[in-house]
């Protein structure tokens, strides 16, 4: 008690520190957690895990070394916007999206479940921005 | 009262006139100097040059807190450090300079699927320098060509970008929350946090666009 008051009385930032630590801690909560991904790469979970499934983490760095962007988002029908593509299973072992390569031809069908849906339980769907960004309108 | 208030207004157009003439006699009025006519791939600033000759890491996907460390398949996916260390190097993003490794022939991803598609990367061979009010920022020198490579018109036109030069409404607030540039940069291409990537022009050139600038050497034509 004695030393605590001789903090005070010499400096009133130890008073405010543990204030202002806890309000730290919830900023910090409140924050999108980090997550350490590769550069873009994108979980998707809108339907996975519902179904009973890992979602999927799709990796932007190894598809853009073997095709280019407009190959998937013009080509394949990929809209530019993490989200926004309301595909489901059904449509890519029809080849469509994902299926129109992952078909067992150019890569891997869809038989092979747990290639695409690796991920951990419990993510959110978006695009992750890696170490120096948290993605867009993550700042 | 008329003929006074029409006589006042020829008096002080008059004066005008004459003001402005003196002023263009006694000294020309330079314009803007007119910004670069090639684009060319910025080098790395001092500090990045500096981290730049640390070694680059990248995580394992057991280790990247998205994969599942259990999952079955995981032993069967590349990890990013195995591919990526061949690329040229970058501070940011994927620790790869995209740009340099298509031009320089690092990597040479198909730009189509199927043969009956149409290319349109030829169509645009012109460099931008636009014209939004960048505040004390330099301008913006936007390669037009070296975008068309990756990504085809249909892309970016007429959802994200209108097609008239100038009639976009881009803000950077607005490219931070993942709209106009930002759907790709700080997504996926080189993140919001390298400013001078694209703020790259001083701030007094006059805004103009280059048709049939230099900006990448042809990459390989596709099959």
């Amino acid at each position: 008690m004695g030393f605590d008051l001789h903090i005070q009385s010499r400096c009133n930032l130890f008073r405010y520190l543990p204030g202002s630590a806890i309000l730290l801690v919830l900023l910090m909560m409140l924050a999108p957690s980090s997550v350490m991904a590769e550069y873009a790469d994108v979980v998707l979970n809108k339907r996975a895990e519902k179904a009973g499934i890992s979602p999927v983490i799709f990796p932007h760095w190894f598809h853009r070394m073997r095709f280019r962007c407009k190959v998937c988002h013009t080509e394949l029908g990929f809209e530019m916007s993490a989200g926004a593509n309301n595909m489901t299973m059904a449509d890519i072992i029809d080849g469509k999206f994902c299926g129109i390569c992952h078909n067992g031809k150019i890569a891997w069908g869809p038989q092979n479940c747990f290639l695409c849906h690796s991920g951990k339980r419990g993510l959110e769907s978006g695009i992750q921005g890696g170490e120096v960004t948290g993605g867009p309108g993550r700042w | 009262m008329k003929r006074y208030i029409f006589e006042r207004l020829l008096a002080v157009c008059v004066g005008l006139c004459v003001a402005q003439a003196s002023l263009f006699a006694a000294e020309p009025i330079a314009g803007p100097p007119a910004g670069p006519t090639a684009w060319t791939i910025l080098e790395p600033t001092p500090e990045e040059q500096a981290e730049l000759l640390l070694e680059r890491t990248w995580r394992t996907l057991a280790k990247d807190d998205l994969h599942d460390p259990a999952g079955p398949g995981l032993r069967l996916l590349i990890n990013p450090g195995a591919e990526l260390f061949k690329l040229p190097p970058d501070t940011v993003g994927n620790k790869v300079r995209w740009v340099k490794a298509l031009q320089e022939g690092h990597i040479n991803p198909q730009p189509r699927l199927f043969s009956t598609t149409k290319l349109d990367e030829d169509v645009v061979e012109d460099i931008m320098l636009t014209k939004m009010d960048t505040g004390d920022l330099p301008r913006v020198l936007f390669p037009h060509k070296l975008h068309s490579e990756w990504l085809s018109c249909k892309d970016c036109h007429d959802r994200i970008f209108k097609t008239k030069a100038g009639e976009t409404p881009i803000t950077m607030l607005a490219i931070l929350e993942g709209e106009y540039c930002g759907r790709c940069h700080g997504a996926v291409a080189f993140p919001l946090t390298k400013c001078m990537r694209c703020h790259s022009v001083p701030h007094e050139t006059r805004p103009h666009l280059v048709k049939g600038a230099a900006v990448a050497p042809a990459t390989k034509k596709s099959k």
